[in-house]
């Protein structure tokens, strides 16, 4: 399945950009201003080290979605069918890379798809699109 | 003690894999039966969506004069009643006389999804009060159901549902949320059980596919054809299994007013469920509240109570090891085979790796399904079905209570009770009642028609229930119920009068469910001081009092009977589920000042509510919502002719040890209890004496916490809401409550 990476030896958490890759993502993807609108995020931590939340494809959220709207599709990725989503925000609750995300202004939530388009815009070459092999469902 | 334990106790046992989307079906002629209805009237009306919470009316129908209308939703409606439960018992209220009898036309079954009913975000959000005059207890039921129902009414255009009448043929109720229809029509053919009935009418009434899951069947059985024990399944299509499932609005017979009025099924279509339907005034406080909720269920159950694997069975080996699990109509806590269906076993059998929740949004997802059971015995014999649950209700009434110690066979019996339309725990404590008659002589095999109900004889239990369902033999008469197997069994001089009294679980003609109280006197009170009959709705309080013993005093007992009745009763009100309050806590609650009622959480439900009505709400507020409807049920259960300290009459079996064996089998904790609290020296004493001793202990105690529950409650020592509490709750603006309370010295 397609999974995105980043290499934190590489990105230094927005230190030397404009955290480029969420703001390619929330604008190209989402058609909204702001990196707050990203499906992924680099934080800067105090003590000088970064910290990116991703989303892994692990598909725990297919699991929870009591809608069946969260399906993998032919590449593994995780997406979600917005017509069939009931707004519930289980998926959100219970994604431990706090990777599934809202925006107050819509109902339905959204996630990363791995489609790539922050990869291009990151000045350091930080982030990838893999290709690893899909987890089993765990029991949750 | 955690389920983790157990499991590591027993590592021999393997996961049991089966395909959850195989099951026998049902749907092959349904064009036939379709073809047979008869539209008998049509109506049409207007769909709409709640607005804070409420479409401000509800729809009556009357299935003997097919008349159909619309009723308004008052401001004083809600000022008093909230909705939900206090809307239920509002219409009954004003349907029914005193001298109105369960089969009357007159008699209700009204269903009320509350205001919060149907948002998901939070988990626990989907239910309905389902309320009438009960067959067994001749006053008013409440009972608190899941399933797609409730929520698709709400957004169909309707606060509730209220049918009366009786009608002479068979109909179907449908309501199409989508395109502002209602008909009734005859249904000659359709069959009654519901895990069939609801699969054909899923389908029948599904525009497609994709359409199922807008739909919903209330049904019940054909046991709740011929017993006064019969419920309601409320359905929903699961997707997933690709299978319809059921949940249960259980107690006091509601199934058998159903079928009395001659309904098969009432169907709902409505429209695609969104997260915003309700509209509330501030969504993003219920949005936070539910992603916070959903975040702690995700950390904690897994280390708590793992409702998500085994729902609430979790429970049956804490019960065991507490000696609380009823064992042998609740003459024992425990028992060595335990571990035959310990939350170990269905952690095993029920189907992981799915979302079971009876309505979106809730992550605790206790809703289990075991998936790939073949059945043994029956009409359905060799059918591969799923069965819903089972619930520690069911585990420990169908399974310990009665001797069952197989968890095929339980699965078996949890199958019939919930197909055939007959609550699962009144099932459970006839069945134990009838078992230990037949242990001790009160019945036997000529009494029975052949029934050979030996503790654990799952294959004449099951038969039992298969003459239920026909109306025939000695399980026509088990569908009577406790209270009236005891006095025909008296009548019939078929054993000793007290001892008959004193092992027959019931209280106001509703079974006991299934805890084991005589050791916790706080759980007495919650069962015999309750407003419907004994069930755990009111107030579960066995296991804060004798598991997590957060109530030590005598005091802390009489005062949680005061608080948790009224607070258990704002569920509903609201439409919530009662299970994300407790089953699950804040890693910190034990740090807070008032653990036991999980403070978080209760702020949790005041920020919804609050956030959907638009008003700001606080637990004072929230207490006296519930207690204008609790009191105000009271004082219909008066009206009714019950209602009253005598009412509230337990039986010995739920306070103290009836026989010789119960005694001895705690005689330590008897006799200390002699010793220390009744200061009495049992040394010297006869067996008999130490027993009538503690007899008199307990019962006088019983009566203590009586009293001072009662002047807790603002009621007089015969239990009638005093005139000063009905004018500070301000119900006195129905003179009528006033007079009643008066004529009764309150």
């Amino acid at each position: 399945m397609r999974q995105l990476r980043i290499d934190m030896g590489k990105c230094n958490a927005g230190r030397d950009c404009r955290h480029e890759c969420e703001e390619a993502c929330a604008v190209k993807v989402f058609k909204l201003d702001g990196p707050e609108h990203a499906a992924l995020h680099i934080r800067e931590l105090p003590d000088g080290t970064g910290q990116a939340i991703l989303c892994d494809q692990c598909g725990d959220c297919v699991v929870v979605c009591p809608a069946d709207a969260l399906k993998r599709n032919k590449m593994g990725t995780v997406v979600l069918d917005k017509n069939l989503c009931v707004g519930c925000y289980t998926c959100i609750g219970f994604c431990e890379k706090h990777a599934f995300e809202r925006n107050p202004e819509w109902v339905v939530p959204f996630k990363c798809i791995a489609c790539g388009i922050c990869v291009k815009a990151c000045p350091h070459a930080a982030l990838e699109i893999v290709d690893v092999p899909t987890p089993d469902y765990r029991i949750i | 003690m955690s389920s983790n334990t157990i499991q590591a106790d027993y590592p021999q046992f393997h996961r049991c894999e089966v395909d959850f989307t195989t099951r026998t079906e049902y749907v092959e002629g349904m064009e036939a039966l379709k073809a047979a209805h008869q539209v008998l009237k049509e109506w049409t009306f207007t769909p709409s969506l709640p607005e804070r919470g409420y479409t401000n009316r509800t729809l009556y129908l009357n299935v003997g004069t097919l008349e159909i209308r619309e009723r308004p939703v008052t401001q004083q409606m809600k000022d008093v009643f909230t909705g939900g439960r206090g809307f239920g018992l509002w219409h009954l209220w004003n349907a029914v006389t005193p001298k109105t009898r369960w089969n009357d036309p007159e008699n209700e079954i009204i269903i009320m999804p509350g205001p919060v009913s149907g948002i998901t975000q939070y988990p626990g959000s989907g239910k309905s009060l389902v309320v009438s005059l009960s067959p067994q207890t001749e006053i008013p039921i409440d009972s608190n159901v899941g399933g797609y129902f409730g929520p698709l009414l709400k957004f169909s255009g309707y606060d509730g549902l209220e049918i009366q009448g009786k009608s002479d043929q068979e109909l179907i109720v449908f309501i199409d949320g989508q395109k502002g229809l209602l008909r009734v029509e005859t249904a000659p053919a359709e069959p009654v059980d519901s895990h069939v009935l609801a699969e054909i009418l899923t389908h029948m009434y599904a525009e497609d596919e994709k359409d199922r899951v807008n739909i919903s069947v209330v049904s019940a059985g054909s046991a709740a054809e011929h017993s006064l024990i019969g419920m309601l399944n409320f359905s929903w299509y699961d997707k997933r299994r690709g299978c319809i499932r059921l949940k249960q609005a259980g107690r006091g017979g509601i199934g058998t007013v159903f079928r009395d009025k001659k309904i098969k099924a009432l169907v709902i279509r409505g429209p695609e469920v969104k997260g915003d339907l309700n509209h509330p005034k501030d969504f993003e406080t219920i949005a936070r509240t539910g992603i916070k909720l959903h975040k702690e269920l995700r950390s904690n159950d897994p280390v708590q109570c793992l409702m998500r694997r085994n729902g609430t069975a979790h429970i049956v080996e804490i019960m065991d090891a507490y000696d609380l699990l009823p064992v042998h109509n609740y003459q024992y806590g425990s028992h060595p085979e335990t571990h035959k269906i310990a939350s170990y076993i269905w952690d095993q059998r029920c189907t992981q790796r799915t979302a079971d929740g009876c309505w979106y949004g809730c992550s605790m997802a206790c809703a289990k399904g075991a998936d790939g059971v073949e059945l043994r015995t029956g009409p359905y014999k060799g059918h591969r079905v799923t069965v819903d649950g089972p619930e520690y209700e069911n585990a420990a009434g169908l399974g310990s209570n009665c001797g069952v110690f197989d968890a095929e066979y339980l699965l078996e019996l949890n199958f019939y009770c919930d197909t055939y339309g007959i609550c699962t725990i009144t099932y459970a404590t006839i069945c134990a009642f009838v078992m230990e008659c037949y242990q001790r002589g009160i019945l036997d095999k000529e009494r029975t028609g052949g029934l050979d109900l030996t503790w654990g004889n799952a294959v004449d239990d099951l038969e039992m229930m298969h003459q239920m369902a026909r109306g025939e033999g000695f399980g026509k008469i088990a569908g009577l119920g406790v209270k009236r197997m005891k006095e025909l069994f008296i009548r019939n001089g078929w054993g000793d009068p007290d001892l008959i009294n004193d092992i027959g679980m019931e209280n106001k003609g509703l079974e006991y469910s299934q805890y084991m109280s005589k050791e916790s006197l706080a759980q007495q009170g919650g069962y015999a001081l309750t407003n419907k009959g004994p069930q755990h709705d009111e107030a579960w309080l066995i296991f804060m009092d004798m598991v997590n013993k957060q109530l030590p005093t005598f005091e802390d007992k009489a005062e949680a009977l005061y608080y948790f009745p009224l607070f258990r009763t704002w569920f509903g009100l609201y439409g919530w589920c009662k299970l994300p309050w407790n089953d699950v806590a804040p890693s910190d609650n034990a740090k807070t000042s008032e653990p036991a009622k999980i403070p978080e959480h209760v702020q949790n439900y005041l920020d919804i509510a609050g956030a959907m009505r638009g008003v700001k709400l606080t637990s004072e507020d929230m207490l006296n919502e519930s207690a204008r409807v609790y009191n105000f049920q009271r004082i219909f259960n008066i009206r009714m002719g019950k209602g009253l300290r005598v009412h509230d009459h337990a039986p010995y079996r739920s306070i103290g040890p009836v026989t010789r064996e119960e005694y001895e089998s705690r005689i330590e904790r008897y006799e200390k209890e002699l010793r220390e609290q009744a200061g009495i020296d049992p040394a010297g004493l006869t067996l008999e004496e130490k027993m009538a001793a503690t007899r008199k202990y307990r019962t006088d105690r019983y009566e203590k916490l009586v009293n001072t529950v009662y002047a807790r409650r603002g009621w007089t020592l015969d239990g009638v809401p005093t005139q000063a509490r009905v004018k500070e709750l301000g119900l006195d603006v129905f003179p009528e409550l006033v007079e009643i309370v008066k004529a009764y010295g309150g």
